[in-house]
């Protein structure tokens, strides 16, 4: 790894980061993956996976109680808003 | 005067039902130890001011008599708990004043039970971490050793329970938060079978680890929550349907494996000998001890530490300064998410969320997740076989005593060896109790670890309250 992989990385991420914090998370990412990639030498059999769990679906009609959430609360957390609608600067 | 110190559940519900003093009193009781001892510890981020109004309403229950064991009983509730109009913040300045907008399903049925909810504990920042030392907003103390950590993430949970600032407490495990932490301070945590608590309203982290987790002072308390909670939800997709929670082993008998070879090395001496002797103990009580061989399990923290910051890479990807929390503008709206996120987000979160995008990105995703989920399956189908011919799985609950406060700060994997021994249960899903077992010649507490097969809880509820009379 480089420093340009985690600057790319720092892209993916939506991440602004200082020159320092960089270099320190190429050092700490590499202590990280040092210590992970032992899996690379770990031996697994092709185990065929048994899945207990299967989907489950519900019909998208509003169940009794719903909605639990307090559209007020939400609403007045917007960090900026106007006439009830969240704002944000402009996408295209 | 009320005895917290020796205070329980069953106790409290007892002296509230014969009128001897009221869930007022008893939270009030609660409040003056905080007042007097949480400066210092720092278990919690915030008492909530509706208290004793939360009480009044727990009495009106014992007054008509509608109540039950949890009825007025006072909780710390972990900071990523949502609570409808409180703040939940994950111990992140990036949700610093964000306020729950619904209530998380424990917590609704905790508010069904009349619960008190005295205020929200410390954690880590977004659950990530061994030590509460990486909360956003100062790390807890251990109340046996204030120069130490009282372990984490779970740690304001554990150090409230520890010091009598709550009966018992909520915490979250998404490896090992809950019982090292409770190892740390000398306190009982269970993390349940996964699926068998609702997730819904809790700030995911790991979504195929996470477990709310409850912590109390005995066994027996951290059953009477578990019953309470360990019901199917329909809003959490993950949530096990009720007919699917039969214990996975019937007729559990006392055979306890104990994989001497994933610690016989590099285990504290003073650890290995509180655990030998505990082990003596259980033997003399009828336990067979039977010395078992794990071989995946011990990459089971490699394995963890490359599918959880995967899934906390996405988990933490909601964050981002538009709809709530922290926004710093910028010139657009992905420097608003940029700038947001950064100034937001601790430098431990940013590390894993890092490592996860690397790990998830085109060129590693077969290499490190692909592989690790293979690993993952194989330390299921280990544990699975090895739970046919014994009964509970025994190991001390952490490799180390509680360490000095920035200690392990500045190497990030010396702090996730932490959880070295509680990987296994999180990764295969299998209920795992950290029971209390004595103290170090410097008056640190001592813990082991029983995990059992899916769906076994009144199984290591047994084993875990026969250690207690025993130990």
């Amino acid at each position: 790894m480089n420093i340009k992989d985690v600057e790319d990385l720092a892209i993916l991420s939506r991440l602004d980061l200082t020159t320092e914090e960089k270099e320190q998370l190429l050092q700490n990412t590499e202590g990280i993956l040092n210590y992970v990639k032992v899996i690379e030498g770990v031996e697994v059999p092709d185990i065929e996976v048994e899945y207990e769990q299967k989907n489950v679906w519900r019909e998208d009609v509003l169940r009794v109680g719903e909605p639990d959430f307090s559209h007020d609360l939400i609403v007045s957390q917007f960090p900026d808003s106007q006439d009830g609608f969240l704002k944000v600067k402009k996408i295209l | 005067m009320i005895d917290l110190k020796n205070l329980t559940i069953e106790k409290a519900h007892e002296a509230m039902r014969k009128g001897e003093y009221t869930s007022k009193d008893l939270t009030e009781a609660y409040l003056a130890v905080i007042s007097e001892k949480d400066k210092e510890l720092h278990a919690y981020l915030e008492i909530y001011s509706d208290v004793l109004t939360q009480a009044e309403k727990a009495d009106d229950k014992f007054k008509d008599g509608t109540a039950t064991l949890l009825t007025g009983i006072p909780f710390g509730i972990k900071d990523n708990i949502l609570i409808e109009g409180q703040i939940a913040s994950a111990a992140s300045k990036i949700l610093e004043n964000h306020i729950a907008s619904y209530d998380a399903t424990v917590i609704k049925e905790l508010k069904g039970a009349g619960a008190v909810f005295l205020g929200r504990t410390n954690m880590d920042e977004f659950a990530m971490g061994s030590s509460t030392e990486y909360s956003a907003f100062g790390p807890s103390k251990n109340p046996y050793d204030i120069t130490r950590v009282p372990g984490g993430t779970s740690g304001g949970s554990t150090a409230a329970v520890a010091a009598d600032m709550a009966l018992v407490a909520l915490g979250t495990e998404t490896c090992g938060s809950v019982r090292e932490p409770a190892a740390f301070c000398g306190v009982v945590g269970l993390k349940p079978t996964y699926g068998s608590v609702s997730r819904h309203g809790v700030v995911a982290m790991g979504n195929s680890l996470d477990q709310v987790s409850p912590v109390a002072k005995t066994v027996r308390e951290v059953e009477i929550i578990f019953d309470a909670l360990s019901k199917h939800d329909e809003n959490d997709a993950t949530s096990v349907i009720e007919q699917n929670r039969t214990p996975k082993k019937s007729n559990i008998g006392k055979k306890v494996g104990v994989p001497w070879h994933l610690f016989e090395e590099e285990l504290n001496p003073e650890i290995m000998e509180n655990f030998k002797s505990s082990v003596e103990k259980l033997k003399n009580d009828g336990y067979e001890i039977v010395d078992i061989k794990l071989p995946y399990s011990k990459y089971s923290l490699a394995v963890y530490y490359i599918i959880m910051p995967a899934e906390v890479s996405t988990n933490l990807s909601r964050f981002d300064g538009a709809r709530y929390g922290l926004r710093i503008e910028g010139e657009t709206v992905t420097d608003m998410f940029n700038k947001s996120r950064s100034s937001g987000f601790g430098q431990e979160t940013r590390r894993r969320i890092i490592l996860g995008t690397y790990i998830l990105s085109h060129g590693y995703y077969d290499a490190y997740y692909n592989k690790a989920w293979k690993v993952r399956h194989a330390i299921i189908k280990e544990m699975n076989e090895a739970f046919k011919s014994i009964d509970f799985i025994m190991t001390p609950t952490a490799p180390f005593l509680p360490f000095k406060l920035g200690e392990k700060m500045d190497d990030p994997v010396a702090m996730y060896l932490c959880d070295l021994f509680n990987a296994p249960a999180n990764l295969t899903g299998t209920p795992s109790i950290a029971v209390p077992s004595g103290f170090s010649k410097e008056g640190l507490p001592f813990s082991v670890q029983f995990t059992a097969p899916h769906f076994c809880e009144g199984n290591l509820f047994d084993i875990g309250k026969k250690f207690e009379i025993i130990r």
